[in-house]
Parts: C-alpha cells; sequence; structure tokens
C-alpha cells in the first residue's frame, strides 16, 4: 500500500518528466503527436483543476449564506451572478455573438464584466499613485533614480508629456528597450536556471510537496 | 438615435456597476462591496461557461461522440483522481494526476526553459561589439533610438551582468564587486521604476475607457443613465454616511 501511496506517485513524476523532457530532442513526427497530445491531455485536467477551486469558492460563500455570518448577502450577491451568468452562458452555448448579433451571454459580458472589470483595474491606478506618493519620496539616490524612471516613461507614454518634454518620446522608449529589457533578461536567466533546479528536484524525487502531506 | 432597450438597459447597469466602484474612492461602503461581489460572481460564471465549452465540448465530448476518440477518456480520468481529495480515505488517489501534471510540467520545462530562456537570451547579450563595414573595415553604431546598436548592445551587456551579479551571493560584495552591484542596483531600480510607470498608464487607459463610457451613457438617448446614478450613488454614500454618524460602532 505505501509504494501505491507515495512511490508509484513519485514513479510516475519521474517517467513523464523524463519522457517529457526526452521528447524534445527526438525530431519525429510520433514525438510532435506525444507533445500535441500531452497538451491537448493537460487542458483537459486542468479543466478539473478549476472545478477543484471552483468548488471550494462555493463551499466558503454557501457557509456564510448558512450561517448568516457578517455579509452573508454579498456572498449571495456572488451566486447570483454567477448562476445567473452560468445559466445565460449554457443556453447560448458559451457563445458571445452569433452572426454579428449580441447573444444575451455577450450582452453579459459587454454591460456587466467589461465595466466591472476596467473599473476594478482603473482604480487601481488612484491607489498606486497614492502608494507612490508616500513611498517614492526621493530619499535616497536609489529612490530617486526609480522616481525619474518613473517619470520619463509616464510622460512618455501621453502625448501631453512628449509636448510638455519632447525627448520623453524617446527617453521612455531607450528606458523599455534597453535598461528595462537588460534587467528582465537577467532577471529572466536567474529565475529560469531556478525553475530547471526545480524541475530536475522534482523529477528524480528531491521535492515532493507537490504530492501533499496527510497519510501516507 | 433610436436604441434598443437591451442597449439601454446595459447603458444604466454599466454605469451603476462603475459608479459603485469608484464610489470606493470615497471610502469602503455596501455599493462597492455589492459591485465587488457580483464581479467575483459574474467572472467566475463567465470562467465556467468558458471552460465549459473549450474543455468539456470543444476537447471531450466532440473528439469522443464525432471522431470516436475514446483515449481521451484516459485524461478524463486522469482529471477525475482530482476530485478524490474530498473523499478523505481515497483522497491520496490524487495523487497520481498532481504527479502526471506536474512529472510533465517539470519535463517539458528543462529542455525548453534551458533553450528559450537561458541560451537565447545569453546569445542575444552577447553580441559583436563592432561589425563589418560594406566597403572594408569596422563600424560601430552609435545610436541610443536603435536597440540593435551595438553602444545598447554594450549597456545591455553590462546591465546583464551587474544584476546577475547583485543576485549572486556567494562572493563578498567589496571591492571591485561592491561596484558593479551598485551598478545593478541602479539598473533595478530604473527598471522598477520604468515598470511603475508603464503600469500607472496602462491603469490610466483603462481608467479613460471607463470614463469614455460615462460620458457617452450622459447622453438623452440613453436616458442620461450617468447623471441619475451618480445623483444616486452620491444620495445613498450620504445616507450612509449619517447613518454610520448616528450608531458609530461598538468599540
Amino acid at each position: 500500500m505505501m509504494f501505491l501511496r507515495r512511490q508509484l506517485p513519485l514513479l510516475i513524476t519521474m517517467v513523464t518528466g523524463l519522457v517529457m523532457a526526452a521528447q524534445y530532442y527526438v525530431p519525429h513526427p510520433a514525438s510532435e503527436q506525444l507533445l500535441t497530445t500531452v497538451t491537448k491531455w493537460l487542458q483537459i485536467i486542468g479543466g478539473f483543476a478549476l472545478v477543484l477551486g471552483i468548488t471550494s469558492l462555493f463551499h466558503v460563500h454557501a457557509s456564510k449564506i448558512r450561517r448568516k455570518e457578517a455579509g452573508w448577502a454579498y456572498s449571495l450577491v456572488l451566486y447570483v451572478g454567477m448562476l445567473g451568468t452560468i445559466i445565460v452562458g449554457l443556453w447560448n452555448g458559451g457563445k458571445e455573438s452569433v452572426d454579428g448579433a449580441l447573444t444575451s451571454f455577450g450582452w453579459v459580458y459587454s454591460y456587466t464584466l467589461v465595466p466591472l472589470q476596467g473599473t476594478m483595474f482603473a482604480i487601481l491606478a488612484f491607489f498606486i499613485a497614492s502608494a507612490a506618493y508616500r513611498s517614492f519620496r526621493a530619499r535616497s539616490r536609489e529612490a530617486a533614480v526609480l522616481l525619474v524612471a518613473a517619470v520619463i516613461v509616464m510622460m512618455g507614454r501621453v502625448p501631453l508629456g512628449e509636448y510638455m518634454l519632447p525627448i520623453s518620446g524617446d527617453l521612455s522608449s531607450w528606458i523599455l528597450n534597453v535598461l528595462n529589457a537588460s534587467v528582465r533578461r537577467a532577471i529572466l536567466i536567474g529565475v529560469s536556471l531556478g525553475a530547471v533546479a526545480l524541475s530536475f528536484k522534482i523529477i528524480f524525487g528531491v521535492e515532493r510537496s507537490y504530492l501533499g502531506g496527510g497519510k501516507e | 438615435m433610436d436604441l434598443s432597450f437591451d442597449v439601454i438597459l446595459g447603458a444604466w447597469i454599466a454605469t451603476g456597476l462603475t459608479l459603485f466602484i469608484l464610489s470606493f474612492l470615497y471610502e469602503d461602503n455596501p455599493l462597492f462591496k455589492l459591485a465587488e461581489h457580483l464581479y467575483v460572481g459574474v467572472s467566475l460564471g463567465y470562467t465556467i461557461v468558458k471552460t465549459y465549452d473549450t474543455v468539456v465540448m470543444t476537447l471531450i465530448v466532440h473528439p469522443i461522440l464525432d471522431k470516436g476518440e475514446w483515449s481521451l477518456l484516459i485524461p478524463v480520468a486522469i482529471g477525475m483522481l482530482m476530485l478524490t481529495r474530498y473523499v478523505p480515505k481515497a483522497a491520496w488517489l490524487s495523487r497520481y494526476a498532481f504527479a502526471f501534471i506536474v512529472g510533465i510540467g517539470a519535463g517539458l520545462a528543462i529542455p525548453r526553459t534551458i533553450s528559450s530562456f537561458i541560451l537565447k537570451q545569453i546569445e542575444d547579450t552577447v553580441r559583436p561589439l563592432l561589425a563589418a563595414a560594406p566597403g572594408g573595415g569596422i563600424t560601430f553604431d552609435y545610436s541610443l533610438l536603435n536597440p540593435a546598436s551595438h553602444l545598447n548592445g554594450i549597456i545591455i551587456l553590462i546591465g546583464v551582468v551587474s544584476v546577475l551579479f547583485y543576485f549572486f551571493f556567494s562572493v563578498e560584495h567589496s571591492g571591485p564587486g561592491k561596484a558593479v552591484a551598485r551598478a545593478g542596483i541602479l539598473f533595478l531600480m530604473i527598471s522598477f521604476g520604468a515598470a511603475f510607470g508603464y503600469t500607472v498608464m496602462a491603469r490610466m487607459s483603462l481608467l479613460i475607457g471607463r470614463l469614455t463610457d460615462l460620458i457617452e451613457f450622459s447622453d438623452a438617448s440613453y436616458g442620461r443613465p450617468t447623471l441619475w446614478l451618480f445623483l444616486l450613488t452620491v444620495a445613498t454614500l450620504i445616507v450612509l454616511s449619517r447613518r454610520g454618524n448616528a450608531h458609530p460602532p461598538k468599540q
């Protein structure tokens, strides 16, 4: 039983990991087919992972409503919004538009989800600006550099900024395409080295936390 | 301009939800919470429907029923194993599903990450510092506006090396190493500043989009929802504020 519960999952990880790593080095149609199939399989399994997440959220809000905890009515709003969208979406076969005409599912998307999402992210601009005001004051040389770079990029992204400081457009592009690119590249190399090391640890069973705890 | 009922209704709902969320800029209030929970519910419902359409119907049901691809029952079975987490006695079976996903992910990541994110990035960083001129001899491109110029190539090389060195803790950052690490910090600060500025402007762009809609929906053809719902939101906030003052929360 110990083999089935602990060692077989590790063996599955090792075999699938080694096979998929080897697949990259085999330029054969069968190898390409394997990659296509496995990618499709991962998408299907990912759908079930979504079920896990949604069930958890369902459970949290259901218990809030059942116990009439503070703010339970908002959980009810969440349920109504979710179930309403699901019913409308399934009714329209998941299509937002048919022959160019908006379906009721597309209507929910355009007049509910888009404004909600857009405004929710838009108000972050105010919070970022307020956080910046508090933390960006040029108290050190590094903070001053950060502040200047941020101001130049912000000015370079809008016509008014370019009108006030004509060089800001070119300077902004240079900062983004050269200085920012070099830092992103360095971070990407570092993160990738870490990801490769972690992948080796997973394949060879050194890293096992993804299997979870609980009974052996 | 004659607008259909669904467009007018949509304009009223979109305007109301936009104003409810913007009301958070004043303070946290029930209108914002209502819109916030509706946002979570609707986006969740949307994700469920899209997943049902793209995964269940497109990847499972249609290929099995129309093309007889019965092998697709294997990932379905593996996916079902994930759901055993809800049955304590059989929860260990879900490890097979996680082992499969993590194993494949790790296997796919190793060669692709090395190739695309390490070797390719190093290749693009370590470029020739000079180029052969068409008529013979050598040339050096000083243009800062061309990211591929030789001068920018040197700047990128210095940036990548100094930032990598800054995160390399196996040697002490002293002497010349300290200067390199300092250069790395400066590059990092410029990058963080650029990322900040870029994010703020992206959010501003979203805000402009929402305000454009509010201006459009203030038109008489929609029934001026922006005006009426703005007054309603302000009135509600005043009432809620007064009620809050009359019944302060218990300490």
